[in-house]
């Protein structure tokens, strides 16, 4: 049971978590949106800067919450900077599995990241937590409503 | 005289029997199970309390002897069940020594009883610019119901503050009761924080002007008892699986000449003397607020909670979760880095805290694994969280099966979450 924890909080997760990357709110932000987690009354707010191209140049959140959904936005925000919409999005599709699924269920989505995924494997420990689940894929969650065009996201 | 106060006297003159709580934990099955190896500390009573034997049986009992529906049907069965169900209501006329068991309206949770309060009284006795005093402490249930009534009938919701102990500012409560005040709804007892309120004091201020109160008595009647009539309150509400009865059952309580002035909640079956398609004429208490079948295991089940209770003695009961509480308060000042949420003089059986450098959820996860189990979240006062400026807080909260040994395991629990996050 030790074992499940120490996978679950590793090192790279505590150290997102007290210092997280990208915590800010750029000015020049031109997506932006807002989840929370009812359950837990956590709240997040992702911000993202897409150019002409649709590349992501610039990637940022705000919010208070546990190890988990900090360490996960942090990491988050510096995967999706220099990434196409549509490669985030598949980004987003493959963490979701990872964090949902057993290895053996997971499809390989074309275009994947593998170097991207991971750095992310850290976060896999949350299959073991299924309550967790929701504080690791909030920030995602939100920046998928950003990238949408809708202003906000719920773990519900 | 009532339960409580016959059990106090017993206390007083030492011929109550010592409160063992080894002996009681036997009567929970639930307590003998294991959590990922290890043994369950359950600490979430607030949310919810465990069941002892006493009320599964009664329960078993119920569908497998004496099942059928009540209030209707002429056969054995019927008869015997409806008695079954109208003795639990006497039960909890006993309980809370209403001063008669029309008095007690059973609805399907204490949340249902508030909006049965909203709906029926409010919506007939309310005009728009009429006040409702709230709290600061207060759970959702008896926010949301209010500010429901609001958006339909433009009353006014207005709020007692609190101080940084989490101690009502009864001082601002005296200066918010005006001309315009209806109705004060206020919580026994803070779920979040353990906080008693000075509810004889909140009832005789509000009755000098005029102004009904209902109380929210989810905690309140679990930890402290209630006598109705004592305390002279106009509505009393709870729920059952507090109470370590079953859920689907909640309580409201409301002076009989209150309540006959009340219109009905919900139509249907069980609340009406005679139906034609031109005209329907309703039952009288307490059936015009039980339309439809009722929870009818579930009712019996609390009444055998209760009489559960009561066996045990509730002083006894608040004497020992006291002793837990103080014990565990202790533990827990002398780990660096909590902080407690709730310090009133005039608590109970609730620790809410959070701990340095790890979120509520972190702290709730980790300790979860060394069979711990506590809430972690905003315990659905936000408003409340809103004051402390915090998302959420981890709240151990103590029943009466609980024990010193269970505190400890809580500490050291919480020592093992500093060692994670360093």
């Amino acid at each position: 049971m030790l074992d499940e924890l120490r996978d679950l909080y590793q090192e790279v997760i505590l150290d997102h978590g007290k210092n997280p990357r990208n915590f800010r709110h750029p000015e020049d932000a031109n997506r932006e949106a807002k989840g929370d987690n009812p359950m837990c009354g956590d709240k997040v707010a992702v911000f993202l800067k897409v150019n002409g191209d649709g590349i992501v140049e610039d990637a940022a959140f705000e919010g208070r919450g546990c190890a988990i959904s900090t360490a996960s936005a942090s990491m988050m925000t510096e995967l999706v900077v220099g990434r196409s919409e549509e490669q985030v999005k598949t980004l987003f599709e493959s963490f979701h599995e990872m964090c949902t699924k057993d290895d053996h269920e997971h499809v390989h989505h074309d275009g994947v990241d593998d170097e991207a995924m991971e750095k992310l494997q850290v976060l896999a420990g949350v299959r073991q937590f299924p309550m967790r689940v929701k504080c690791a894929t909030l920030a995602w969650h939100t920046m998928d409503a950003a990238l949408k065009g809708g202003a906000k996201a719920s773990t519900e | 005289m009532n339960e409580i106060t016959k059990v106090r006297q017993e206390l007083e003159t030492g011929t109550a029997a010592p409160f063992d709580v080894y002996e009681v934990r036997k009567d929970f099955p639930i307590l003998s199970r294991t959590v990922y190896g290890k043994p369950l500390v359950y600490l979430d009573s607030a949310a919810s309390a465990q069941k002892p034997r006493q009320v599964i049986d009664a329960m078993v009992s119920c569908m497998t002897e004496e099942y059928s529906n009540v209030h209707r049907g002429l056969h054995w069965l019927s008869a015997t069940a409806t008695t079954r169900f109208e003795a639990a209501r006497k039960t909890v006329q006993r309980f809370i020594n209403a001063r008669e068991d029309r008095e007690i309206i059973f609805t399907r949770s204490a949340t249902e009883a508030i909006n049965l309060v909203a709906a029926s009284w409010g919506r007939t006795n309310l005009r728009e610019g009429d006040e409702i005093i709230v709290s600061q402490m207060e759970h959702h249930a008896n926010i949301v119901p209010w500010q429901m009534l609001r958006t339909e009938k433009g009353i006014v919701l207005k709020v007692v503050p609190i101080d940084e102990s989490g101690t009502l500012l009864m001082d601002e409560y005296e200066k918010l009761l005006g001309p315009k005040t209806k109705l004060v709804a206020i919580s026994h007892m803070s779920n979040a924080l353990g906080t008693i309120n000075p509810v004889k004091d909140i009832v005789r201020l509000a009755h000098e002007k005029g102004v009904p109160v209902l109380l929210d008595g989810c905690q309140g009647v679990t930890h402290l008892g209630v006598d109705v009539q004592d305390l002279d309150v106009d509505f009393y509400v709870f729920s059952g699986h507090k109470l370590y009865g079953p859920t689907g059952v909640g309580v409201l309580y409301g002076k009989a000449e209150i309540l006959e002035g009340m219109p009905p909640y919900q139509g249907g079956g069980d609340m009406i003397a005679r139906v034609t398609f031109e005209e329907t004429t309703f039952k009288g208490l307490p059936h015009r607020f039980e339309a439809g079948t009722p929870a009818i295991v579930e009712v019996i089940g609390l009444g055998a909670a209760l009489e559960y209770l009561m066996g045990l003695g509730l002083d006894r009961i608040a004497a020992h979760e006291h002793d837990v509480l103080t014990y565990a308060t202790e533990l827990l000042s002398e780990i660096p880095g909590v902080r407690i949420y709730g310090t009133s003089p005039h608590k109970a059986s609730i620790l809410s805290f959070t701990l340095e450098g790890a979120h509520p959820h972190d702290v709730g996860t980790i300790i979860d694994r060394a069979g711990v189990a506590v809430r972690a979240g905003h315990h659905c006062a936000q408003p409340l969280m809103d004051f402390y400026n915090v998302a959420a807080t981890a709240r151990a909260s103590f029943g009466l099966y609980n024990t010193r040994e269970e505190a400890e395991a809580l500490a050291g629990a919480l020592r093992r979450v500093k060692e994670i996050f360093g």
